[in-house]
């Protein structure tokens, strides 16, 4: 399995270069002549970053589970929960693996000094990849636990079940775990093979429990990143440039200064304030005056998609996908462009950072990759990454957009020069300029269809908004993709499901494109090329039984379809739209999702049911406006996020496949929406090739 | 700077605050009461919904010096404490919001159930169109507004079957 979409969407540039605090360098180096430049690799091999680290699973059991003397069981998982509900699915698995009620199971999770090290929580890789390591953890330490009764008991490992939190002998002897392991670590390694239960033996996974803080939420008590609290705490705000790329010109902080309490921070571009409460922190920002020089000639929304096609990187600019147009053959072609859009996490970034008088680091911040911003931190600080730790209390969602730790650095920043404890929290204006987007992008397309109906020709070429789903799923016996990285005058990261939802979008619009103009019916011109794609063509019958394929309900609809395959996920949307004077309405959305064995049936529907409604957003309401490195809309009410009205009736349907291993389930069911209403709207008039739809 | 008494879940609480300063940063930073979330600071998300004499407000875009006496509840204040169990005795919208599951990653959760606590006093029977423009101004950017609409709905049902049974 290929991580690189990630990695490209993650490739960017530190934001802040500190003053190097030279006492601290010469501690670390000794008093040799070391080159700035080459420090920050130093520090990555002495701190153990990069590939070998990543992909080195700890082997022994008690990295991964503790069972108390209680009898409670911890389960450490470097991974984080968003709202995408790991923290139960998770449970569920070691449940069932141990034996053990989901009540008894503790997730201890994204804590850098209590978890094994995890590259982040991305890519919808905590279910495949995860769960798995996690059940053999489990399923070692019951085979170690029947082996400690065993033993104990002088009788045959064969005569002894394990079974709601006991070993249990044919006998009618019983032990509890906490009996035999007293509290202590479970010392053993997990053999490479444990016996692991098929999904058709789970007990626990494939039914659909509660999440395991359901109320917590419901009554408040959850404390989010921006609700930690640390004694001494006081508080931060950061001076913003306006615009980007700036450089800071000047600063009168004079006013600040003089307010009781209060430390102005400036560190080359960066400048920032620490006050003893939330609100002196906004008034002493406020009270500063900064000028910044805002380079000139930045493009904007509407210069951005000739700006990518004159600005690709890799691979060389002139390697277009091509492909050899039998003559006879009708062809198509489209550009479809993608603008940026943004997460809009209804938390925004948080952190509270506090140095300790050994010098140690401690960060508790929302994001998806703790692992990753302790690296980020120890980088920015130049201090080992052992004197870094990064909690991640369960935060307010992601979406892919809290990858980074610029809040936990800025946090960290202005606590080292307050002394004490600093909490920061962005603003809703910082989240949405000083975040990152989903990339923009281009998309052209062309295609060649013969007499028959069946494609004979694909070529793709996708300019900056990535290379997840670049390659068509259908039978096409030449299909070049080619992914053109670009320069981006936005920052940009993941994204939920990532550059499928644009790579899926402009292929089914161009699949629909064909489909339309040869008269054939858009399941049945799918159908002719997914001969090699069963499961495809099982969620494509599956919405068009439900909705009625191919008449809509009454007079005035009309039908839409889409269907895609993203991260081992199968996907396939129906939508009925309304022609409305106005323009047109989406009334029904049916969804049928496949990814394997399903691990909890209810957490799923709610997963695929949020990813709809987060689809609506990109394909129909949100786009980043943008001129002269400054943002049109960013705010929440000039940026249109789907809400209660925007909702149509979602029917959502799950094929459980037992016999094939669980995927990742959070991002897939997102792609194939914004065709699918695409598609729906041709019926009306001619539609745009860009997103958000509309009419031309 | 002005010392300010609020009444909050039932409680005189006071405060030295400006009176420009939002009754979110005074409930959050100075009562500890968390549970009121900043999500946007703009009154458009409704994270921080709270009810004043009974009707849900934006605490981030209302004045500390404009809540006069008015009777605050915060999501800290809907539960009540039961003698003898951990477990409180969750508001009925409470206990249909865990009932239908309907949150992700639960940060817009306690505006909109205030905000639903708010719109059922005025509306007992609301339908699902009722429901989906009455609170419209609050956001889940997890997308759980269908199990919002069923857990309200259902949290009505329950209360209007307790109000009858309590008039019998």
């Amino acid at each position: 399995m290929s991580v690189e979409p990630e990695r490209y969407e993650l490739s960017e540039p530190r934001r802040y270069a500190f003053e190097v605090d030279r006492r601290e360098f010469i501690r670390l180096f000794g008093g040799g002549l070391v080159v700035a430049v080459a420090a920050s690799d130093l520090l990555a091999q002495e701190s153990g970053r990069g590939q070998l680290r990543g992909s080195a699973a700890p082997p022994e059991i008690s990295a991964w589970l503790h069972v108390d003397e209680a009898g409670h069981v911890h389960v450490m998982t470097g991974k984080v929960e968003i709202g995408q509900n790991i923290r139960t699915s998770l449970a569920q698995t070691v449940a069932d693996e141990l034996r053990v009620p989901v009540a008894s199971i503790s997730m201890v999770m994204g804590d850098t000094d209590r978890t094994p090290f995890d590259m982040g929580t991305f890519g919808s890789m905590t279910t495949p990849r995860m769960a798995p390591q996690l059940a053999r953890a489990a399923a070692a330490a019951r085979e170690l636990l029947v082996d400690q009764a065993a033993s104990r008991w002088q009788i045959d490992r064969a005569l002894l079940t394990a079974r709601d939190g006991r070993i249990v002998a044919k006998d009618g002897r019983a032990a509890t775990y906490a009996e035999l392991t007293r509290g202590q670590a479970l010392t053993g390694t997990i053999p490479a093979t444990p016996p692991l239960e098929t999904a058709d033996q789970w007990q626990v996974r494939g039914t659909p429990v509660k999440k395991v803080d359901g109320r917590d939420f419901v009554t408040g008590r959850h404390e989010y990143p921006s609700d930690i609290k640390r004694p001494g705490l006081v508080y931060g705000r950061v001076i913003r440039a306006d615009g980007y790329g700036a450089t800071l010109a000047s600063v009168d902080d004079a006013k600040a200064r003089a307010m009781r309490g209060v430390t102005v921070v400036r560190d080359g571009d960066f400048l920032g304030v620490v006050a003893p409460s939330e609100r002196d922190a906004v008034r002493a920002a406020a009270a500063i005056k900064a000028t910044w020089t805002v380079p000139a000639g930045q493009p904007s929304a509407e210069t951005v998609y000739e700006y990518f096609k004159q600005n690709a990187e890799r691979p060389q600019p002139a390697a277009i996908a091509t492909v050899q147009i039998p003559s006879g053959a009708r062809v198509f072609e489209a550009s479809y462009r993608i603008p940026y859009i943004a997460h809009v996490p209804l938390e925004p970034r948080a952190a509270v950072a506090e140095w300790g008088t050994d010098g140690r680091l401690t960060v508790w911040t929302g994001t998806q990759r703790p692992f990753g911003v302790r690296g980020e931190l120890a980088e920015a600080f130049r201090i080992p990454e052992a004197r870094v730790r990064v909690l991640m209390p369960d935060m307010g969602s992601g979406y892919g957009g809290k990858h980074t730790g610029e809040c936990a650095i800025e946090a960290a920043r202005l606590a080292k020069a307050a002394g004490k404890p600093v909490k920061l929290v962005w603003t809703r204006a910082e989240e949405f300029a000083w975040a990152y987007f989903r990339p923009a992008g281009v998309i052209d397309i062309k295609s060649a269809v013969d007499a028959s109906g069946r494609i004979v020709a694909w070529a793709f070429d996708n300019w900056n908004s990535g290379n997840a789903g670049l390659q068509s799923p259908y039978d096409i016996p030449v299909k070049p993709a080619v992914f053109h990285a670009t320069k981006s005058p936005l920052r940009q990261g993941s994204y939920r499901a990532l550059a499928s939802t644009a790579n899926n979008y402009a292929r089914e619009m161009h699949m629909d494109a064909m489909g339309r103009a040869l008269g054939i019916d858009a399941i049945e011109f799918r159908n002719r090329h997914l001969q090699s794609e069963p499961r495809l063509r099982a969620v494509l019958a599956a919405v068009a039984g439900k909705i009625g394929w191919p008449k809509p309900s009454a007079p005035g609809r009309s039908l839409g379809v889409a269907c895609g395959t993203e991260k081992a996920g199968y996907v396939a949307t129906a939508v009925e739209v309304s022609s409305k004077e106005s323009g047109f309405s989406v009334d029904r959305v049916v969804v049928a999702f496949e990814c394997g064995a399903i691990v909890n049936p209810d957490g799923l529907r709610n997963q695929v049911e949020g990813s709809i409604v987060q689809g609506i957003g990109g394909a129909l309401l949100e786009a980043i406006g943008f001129a002269d490195g400054r943002l049109r809309n960013g705010s929440m009410a000039q940026y249109r996020v789907p809400r209660f009205k925007d909702v149509p009736v979602i029917d959502t349907i799950l094929l459980d496949r037992k016999d094939i291993p669980s995927a990742g389930a959070g991002e897939s069911s997102l792609i194939a929406l914004a065709p699918a209403i695409g598609s729906a709207v041709r019926a009306f008039g001619k539609v745009d090739t860009a997103l958000p739809i509309r009419f031309v | 700077m002005a010392r300010y008494v609020l009444r909050v879940n039932g409680q005189d609480r006071e405060v030295d605050a400006e009176p420009g300063d939002s009754l979110l940063s005074v409930l959050r930073y100075d009562f500890g009461l968390t549970g009121s979330h900043f999500g946007c600071g703009e009154g458009q998300c409704g994270a921080c919904t709270v009810l004043l004499d009974g009707a849900g407000a934006r605490s981030c875009v209302t004045r500390v010096g404009s809540v006069g006496g008015k009777a605050i509840t915060t999501i800290e204040g809907l539960a009540a404490v039961r003698a003898g169990s951990e477990e409180p005795a969750y508001h009925p919208v409470q206990q249909a919001f865990l009932d239908a599951e309907a949150f992700q990653c639960g940060y817009c959760t306690p505006g909109m159930i205030v905000a639903a606590v708010g719109l059922l006093k005025t509306n007992p029977h609301p339908s699902e169109q009722d429901i989906a423009r009455l609170m419209d101004g609050n956001v889940c950017r997890c997308g759980t507004y269908p199990r919002i609409v069923k857990a309200v709905r259902l949290a009505a049902e329950r209360m209007r079957q307790t109000t009858t049974a309590g008039g019998q």
